[in-house]
């Protein structure tokens, strides 16, 4: 096949996925902000249940890596700090990075690989045990019953891991800063807050709620495109990883280049 | 056993379901054509038995009574109602009228068999969570699986996971049942008790019952009517006896469990092998 069919059927597939993932974003915007008004309810108890396997479990987690990430961008920062004699510029490097970038992108690596994962592994399995054909026979709309609870959750739970990851991140920092770097953990938090300014916190946190969309529609849309036996659903679950991935990656160039162009000069 | 079946059948009078009927339905799976228009009709209150072999399109004809495949032509009345023809809301609450029991059961593993049965309760009604336990429990009597409310599905044996289905397809008490292959994969015993299940609940609700199977002795067991399908057309329609007594070679053959001759002709079975003449097609 000659490279240039290749490459069009390639463009032309991913954008045909990308495509899905709308249909179903519009699917779940549509169950949460119009069908209510029909008469259509969708159930509130599910999304926090989903809320707290999501979130508040995620919580341990977050905190060690985090914490790791931070220690790491303070060693890393004070390699070349160190040079210029400039070690009481960690601070300020730890809080912009985690917060504007790291903090977002590592939480979502995070949730794909424990929700992500789990929404495509919990819908594939339900396609091929019939369960999503028996929903649909019992007059439930698997989008409303499976994938709203999961958006809502993630919409809701992804700014608020990645606050707390922005936060263990600057600690870890704080870590090595105490340390090693003459700081006490007073004065490393005052130059933390003298080096952030809110637009950092927002960018990150417009980014994290974003990813969470991102990983949401992929892990289901892959649960609902299994094939028939168990085997596809392994696949699914690797194939919703890999997709996340890439496409959290992708969002986060677009929204970071968007900010930077936009930034106040 | 479900015991109390026949005495609830004296004390209340149960409408009967409403008649099914099917005209000229064609489905597509992409550009192929598995039923090439169906017709045929399952009168008020009968039993009616879909049985044909595999991939002979019993399973998709099923799949597009309860409205899982979208046909390509054709009409499909359920009572003064085309069910074929109704947007996706009113198919919706129609279909809350229908109780579907899956080939594997299909319960939500996640959940207990009771909430399992309450589920289309919970979602579909306004009842208070002790009238939601109280039919449950009912429901699950009527199948006889009192007191496996609290079991989840992973811990029920085939037999009574088809059952607890059959419990969540009886919740919101629905005029019509649909059965994909009840008695597959289970031993005599089990499945001559679903058979005398599905009995029982059609002669005490008088629901109009259709049932997808291959298994002939429990096919010819409960049905009121039968229709024979094979390769996406029907074959024989008529009662148990009317198709018992057919001299039609393909109700013969799969009556009479007749295996699909062999090649004998050394040319066909060139032909066969180089693809020149798919096996279907000898």
């Amino acid at each position: 096949m000659p490279l240039t069919t290749s490459i069009g059927e390639a463009t032309l597939d991913g954008l045909a996925y990308v495509g899905d993932l709308a249909r179903l974003t519009g699917g779940v915007a549509r169950a949460v902000f119009i069908d209510p008004f029909r008469g259509r309810k969708f159930s509130l108890s599910r999304a926090v249940h989903q809320a707290m396997a999501v979130g508040v479990e995620a919580l341990p987690i977050v905190s060690l890596i985090s914490f790791f990430v931070g220690t790491i961008l303070a060693l890393q920062g004070a390699y070349q700090l160190r040079k210029l004699g400039a070690m009481q510029l960690i601070a300020d490097a730890v809080a912009v990075v985690m917060t504007r970038e790291l903090g977002p992108l590592m939480t979502a690596i995070m949730v794909i690989g424990r929700s992500g994962s789990a929404f495509a592994a919990e819908i594939g399995t339900m396609k091929v045990n019939e369960e999503i054909d028996a929903l649909e026979t019992m007059a439930l709309e698997p989008v409303h019953f499976l994938v709203v609870p999961k958006f809502l959750a993630m919409i809701l739970m992804m700014p608020c891991l990645t606050t707390w990851a922005d936060f263990m991140g600057v600690l870890g920092g704080g870590f090595f800063g105490v340390t090693n770097a003459g700081f006490t953990w007073g004065s490393y938090l005052q130059a933390t807050l003298n080096a952030l300014v809110l637009r950092d916190i927002v960018t990150g946190l417009i980014k994290s709620v974003m990813f969470g969309v991102v990983i949401t529609a992929v892990g289901c849309q892959e649960g609902f495109q299994t094939g028939l036996g168990s085997e596809e659903v392994g696949r699914s679950t690797t194939s919703a990883v890999v997709k996340s991935i890439f496409l959290v990656i992708v969002v986060d160039l677009i929204f970071t280049a968007l900010f930077y162009f936009t930034a106040p000069r | 056993m479900p015991g109390a079946l026949t005495s609830s059948a004296e004390v209340f009078d149960v409408p009967t379901g409403p008649a099914i009927v099917v005209k000229d339905l064609r489905v597509n799976y992409g550009d192929r054509e598995i039923l090439h228009g169906i017709s045929f009709e399952a009168p008020a209150g009968d039993t009616l038995v879909i049985l044909g072999g595999s991939g002979s399109g019993k399973s998709t004809l099923l799949r597009t009574l309860v409205g899982l495949e979208q046909p390509t032509h054709g009409e499909i009345w359920i009572g003064d109602r085309n069910f074929a023809a109704m947007n996706e809301t009113e198919r919706d609450e129609f279909r809350k009228k229908m109780g579907m029991s899956f080939q594997g059961g299909a319960l939500f593993g996640s959940m207990t068999v009771g909430e399992n049965v309450a589920l289309p309760l919970r979602e579909h009604t306004r009842l208070d969570d002790s009238t939601i336990q109280i039919i449950v429990r009912l429901k699950l009597d009527q199948v006889g699986l009192s007191g496996f409310e609290n079991y989840m599905p992973a811990q029920l044996s085939g037999g009574m996971k088809k059952r607890a289905a059959i419990a969540r397809a009886l919740a919101m008490d629905p005029e019509m049942l649909f059965f994909d292959e009840p008695s597959a994969g289970l031993d005599p015993i089990i499945a001559a008790g679903i058979d005398e299940l599905i009995l029982k609940l059609k002669k005490t609700f008088h629901m109009t019952i259709v049932v997808v199977t291959h298994e002939l002795a429990s096919a010819f067991l409960i049905a009121d009517r039968m229709i024979l399908i094979d390769k996406g057309n029907i074959v024989a329609a008529g009662t148990p006896d009317q198709l018992r007594s057919s001299s039609q070679p393909r109700v013969r053959q799969f009556l009479d469990r007749v295996p699909e001759p062999e090649i004998t002709d050394e040319i066909d079975y060139l032909q066969m092998l180089t693809g020149e003449t798919p096996p279907g097609k000898r």
